[in-house]
C-alpha cells in the first residue's frame, strides 16, 4: 500500500521566536499540510511563500468569537496571507494544495482557533506560478513572538 | 518512509445501540490523533448533540463552534464538564442517514494544555441540517490516554447500530 501521508519536518520552539520558517520544501508531494499548536500570542497569524514580500496575496474569512454572531473579511493584494487564527492553546491546520505546480497561482484553505478566542475557516490564493519551497509563519504582522512549547509541523501528500 | 498515520482502534456500534463510544488505553507513541466518525443516535429530533471526555474527566473544557443550517450561521462558546464536538443524525433524520465527522488533536500526550479542533455534517434529505466547524481546549497537562464519546446533555440517550468511530495515530517523524 501506498504511504501518501508523510512527516517533511518538524520543530517545537524552545525559545520564543518572531518566525519559524520551514524551507527547501520537496517538490515531490501534490500538497502540503501544516499542523501548528499555538501556545500563547496574538490572535491571527500570517504566512509567506518563497520570502514573497510582493503584494500577491489575497484572502477571505469567516470567524467568530463564539458569541453569537458570525464575521467575514476579505482582504486582497496584501504582502502576507491569514494563515489561521491563534491566541492561546490553539490549534492551526492549513492545506496548500498543487503547491509545486509551476503553471497555476496557489490557494488554500485553514481552520484555527482556540477556546478561550475565537474561530476561523479562511480560503486564501497566492498569486506566482513559482513552485513553493518554503513556507514562514508570523504572529501579526510579526508584532509578537511565537511562545516556547508552540509546536510547527509540516506533512506532505502524495495523490499516488 | 514513516508511516504517518495508523488506525489505532474502531468502534462499531451492535445492535442495541450503545450510550457512549469509548477508546483506552491509547499509547503516547504518535504525536496527534484523529478520530472519524460516523454517528446516529435514537434521539427524537433531526439531531443529538454528541459529547466528549479525555480521561474521565469533567472538568475544564472550553469549545466554540459556528454551525450553519443551510438559511442561517450561529455561533456559540461552551463547556465546563465536557466538550460538543458536533452533533449526529437522529431519529427524525432520514433513514440510515449518519453524520460525518472529524477531531483532531494535536500533542495529546505532551504537557501543555490540549486543543482540539472538530467539524461534521449531518444530512436530512435537504432539510433541517447541519454543518459545524469548532475548536475547543482541555485545559489540563496531563497525557490523554482515553476517550470516550456520549450523550452526556441527555442522560439516557444512545448511539444506534452501525454508528462507528476510528481513531488514528499521526506521527511528525
Amino acid at each position: 500500500m501506498a504511504i501518501t501521508y508523510e512527516p517533511i519536518a518538524t520543530t517545537t520552539l524552545s525559545t520564543a521566536t518572531t518566525t519559524v520558517t520551514f524551507s527547501s520544501i520537496s517538490g515531490s508531494y501534490t500538497d502540503l499540510v501544516y499542523v501548528i499548536y499555538n501556545k500563547s500570542g496574538a490572535t491571527n497569524l500570517s504566512l509567506r511563500f518563497n520570502s514573497d514580500t510582493g503584494s500577491n496575496y489575497s484572502s477571505t474569512q469567516f470567524y467568530t468569537d463564539g458569541s453569537g454572531g458570525v464575521a467575514a473579511l476579505q482582504q486582497t493584494s496584501t504582502t502576507r496571507a491569514l494563515a489561521g487564527v491563534g491566541g492561546a492553546d490553539s490549534l492551526i491546520t492549513g492545506n496548500v494544495m498543487n503547491y509545486s505546480n509551476t503553471t497555476t497561482n496557489k490557494t488554500f484553505i485553514t481552520r484555527g482557533g482556540g477556546g478561550g478566542t475565537y474561530i476561523d475557516l479562511t480560503v486564501s490564493s497566492y498569486r506566482s506560478t513559482s513552485a513553493i519551497t518554503s513556507i514562514s509563519f508570523q504572529q501579526d504582522a510579526a508584532s509578537t513572538d511565537f511562545q516556547t512549547g508552540s509546536t510547527f509541523t509540516l506533512y506532505g501528500i502524495k495523490a499516488a | 518512509m514513516a508511516n504517518t498515520y495508523e488506525a489505532i482502534a474502531t468502534v462499531t456500534v451492535g445492535s442495541g445501540g450503545a450510550a457512549t463510544i469509548e477508546f483506552t488505553s491509547i499509547p503516547a507513541t504518535y504525536t496527534d490523533l484523529l478520530l472519524l466518525t460516523s454517528l446516529r443516535g435514537d434521539r427524537s429530533g433531526v439531531t443529538q448533540a454528541v459529547s466528549l471526555i479525555v480521561n474521565g474527566s469533567t472538568t475544564t473544557y472550553t469549545h466554540k463552534y459556528i454551525r450553519g443550517d443551510g438559511s442561517s450561521v450561529i455561533s456559540f462558546t461552551g463547556g465546563s464538564g465536557w466538550m460538543n464536538p458536533g452533533q449526529a443524525t437522529a431519529a427524525s433524520s432520514t433513514s440510515n442517514t449518519f453524520s460525518n465527522g472529524k477531531i483532531y488533536i494535536p500533542n495529546y500526550a505532551s504537557s501543555n494544555n490540549k486543543s482540539f479542533s472538530f467539524e461534521d455534517v449531518s444530512e436530512n434529505n435537504g432539510t433541517e441540517a447541519y454543518a459545524t466547524l469548532g475548536v475547543g481546549v482541555w485545559s489540563n497537562a496531563s497525557a490523554i490516554t482515553s476517550i470516550e464519546l456520549g450523550q452526556r446533555d441527555y442522560g439516557s440517550l444512545k448511539f444506534v447500530q452501525y454508528s462507528t468511530a476510528t481513531l488514528y495515530g499521526i506521527k511528525n517523524s
